[in-house]
């Protein structure tokens, strides 16, 4: 009788382990990829003001410094499920060591969004330069510990 | 017959001393130093460009201007685990003690205080390229930083790697004192090469291994197998390299790259390094870059 229950208590727990075992990931991760893709068209945009090849137009600098802003302010709570590490799946460089320390990850994700209003802020390719130097450094920041090479 | 053996012995016994001369820890002179002015100051570009904090903090601890060399990051490698010691100015644990000689040959030979070969995962096969003054101005800012008396971790490397004067051996045929770009053609190029070949230790991530570890001359720059985990450390050679110069010198300001993707891993902290330094020496690193054969 135990053994019956014991086997039932195990078909019952892989019925719901099942589900687990075969989560798919894709939806978190083409989110938080997005996000990532967002920043890097409007920072090549800025850093091509900044660095001279095209010329400097405040409307422009607006446009893709407010987008920062607003990417900034997306919650990364649920873009990063726990299992959706370079180890445990394809397609990401995101590291398991994230998932050792999620507040931290809160944390340098709030430091790029404190680094946006100098970019906001920026009146010139020197001052757009020096305030993108310093969102660079935020992302460095977290890709430090967080982020295979690729 | 007897005579026979007794030349053989002797033969084996002239080898053997040889070897040991042969691998015998080398040391710079006494008074190599002599004359030398450090400054602290100076010494902070040279920390800087030479990457000593990214390995020698403690793991996972954040980037700042002072840093705490306490050591304990962890490097795996096919030989065995590393460990980056203590090299804070702590006089017991870390490098307190240190004369300037000391780091010298620590740099320049890959040789401790007391004479014993370090393991190459110390870059000593680039800083050998480290001027006596850089060497000593160096020492004096190293010694401005926050002491801490936690002691180093030993390495855990398995027989027959633990055998410390077998470095030696592998120093004979491995340590190259000669640089890979045999001609710079400008003085930006050459400080790049001092910077990429040498302080900076680039070859020990982007260039591939032997099975003993040694650096692939021959494949120089041309990419690896990321040392700590999954992925690939990226070809930076001019024919896989499409960057111009000024794409190159702002990323290692920023960390982003031209298409504004951002550096990931310990290519981070290189960035975070490389910032510190004079705009003139992140355009020599690019035109260095530029500069190898394709």
């Amino acid at each position: 009788m135990r053994v019956v229950r014991s086997a039932l208590i195990f078909s019952v727990l892989s019925l719901a382990a099942a589900p687990v075992l075969a989560q798919d990931f894709s939806g978190a991760v083409k989110a938080r990829q997005g996000q990532f893709n967002i920043m890097a068209i409007n920072l090549g945009i800025l850093g091509g003001m900044a660095k001279g090849t095209t010329p400097f137009d405040a409307a422009a600098l607006k446009r893709s410094a407010d987008t920062l802003a607003a990417v900034s302010m997306i919650d990364q709570t649920p873009l990063w499920p726990k299992g959706s590490d370079n180890m445990a799946i394809e397609g990401t460089r995101a590291l398991p060591a994230i998932w050792d320390n999620p507040a931290d990850l809160g944390a340098k994700w709030a430091a790029f969004g404190a680094a946006v209003p100098a970019v906001q802020a920026a009146t010139d390719p020197a001052t757009l330069g020096a305030a993108l130097g310093a969102i660079g450094a935020t992302c460095s920041a977290c890709h430090d510990a967080n982020r295979a090479p690729g | 017959m007897r005579r026979l053996i007794r030349f053989a012995v002797g033969l084996v016994a002239l080898a053997a001393l040889g070897g040991l001369v042969l691998t015998r820890p080398a040391a710079l002179p006494d008074a190599a130093f002599a004359g030398v002015t450090a400054d602290a100051g100076r010494g902070a570009a040279v920390f800087w460009a030479s990457g000593c904090a990214s390995c020698h903090v403690a793991p996972a601890s954040a980037a700042t201007d002072r840093p705490i060399l306490v050591g304990g990051q962890v490097f795996p490698s096919d030989f065995g685990t590393f460990r980056a010691p203590n090299i804070s100015p702590d006089p017991v644990h870390g490098i307190g003690a240190w004369s300037v000689s000391d780091l010298g040959n620590a740099m320049i030979h890959g040789v401790s205080p007391d004479g014993a070969h370090y393991y190459p995962a110390f870059p000593y096969t680039a800083y050998q390229h480290t001027t006596l003054q850089d060497v000593a101005d160096l020492h004096a800012y190293l010694l401005t930083l926050p002491p801490d008396a936690t002691p180093s971790m030993a390495h855990e490397v398995g027989f027959p790697f633990n055998i410390r004067r077998a470095v030696g051996v592998w120093k004979l045929l491995f340590l190259k004192d000669d640089y890979v770009l045999t001609d710079a053609a400008t003085p930006q190029i050459d400080r790049g090469r001092y910077l990429v070949e040498g302080l900076g230790h680039c070859a020990e991530c982007h260039t591939p291994r032997n099975a003993l570890g040694a650096l692939d001359r021959a494949q120089w720059m041309k990419g690896a197998p990321n040392p700590s985990g999954p992925g690939r450390i990226p070809a930076i050679d001019p024919v896989s390299l499409k960057w111009t110069e000024q794409d190159i010198a702002y990323y290692l300001e920023t960390g982003f790259t031209p298409e504004f993707d951002s550096a990931g891993g310990h290519m981070a902290r290189v960035v975070g390094n490389f910032a510190r330094l004079p705009a003139s020496d992140r355009q020599a690193v690019a035109a260095y870059l530029k500069a190898l054969p394709g």
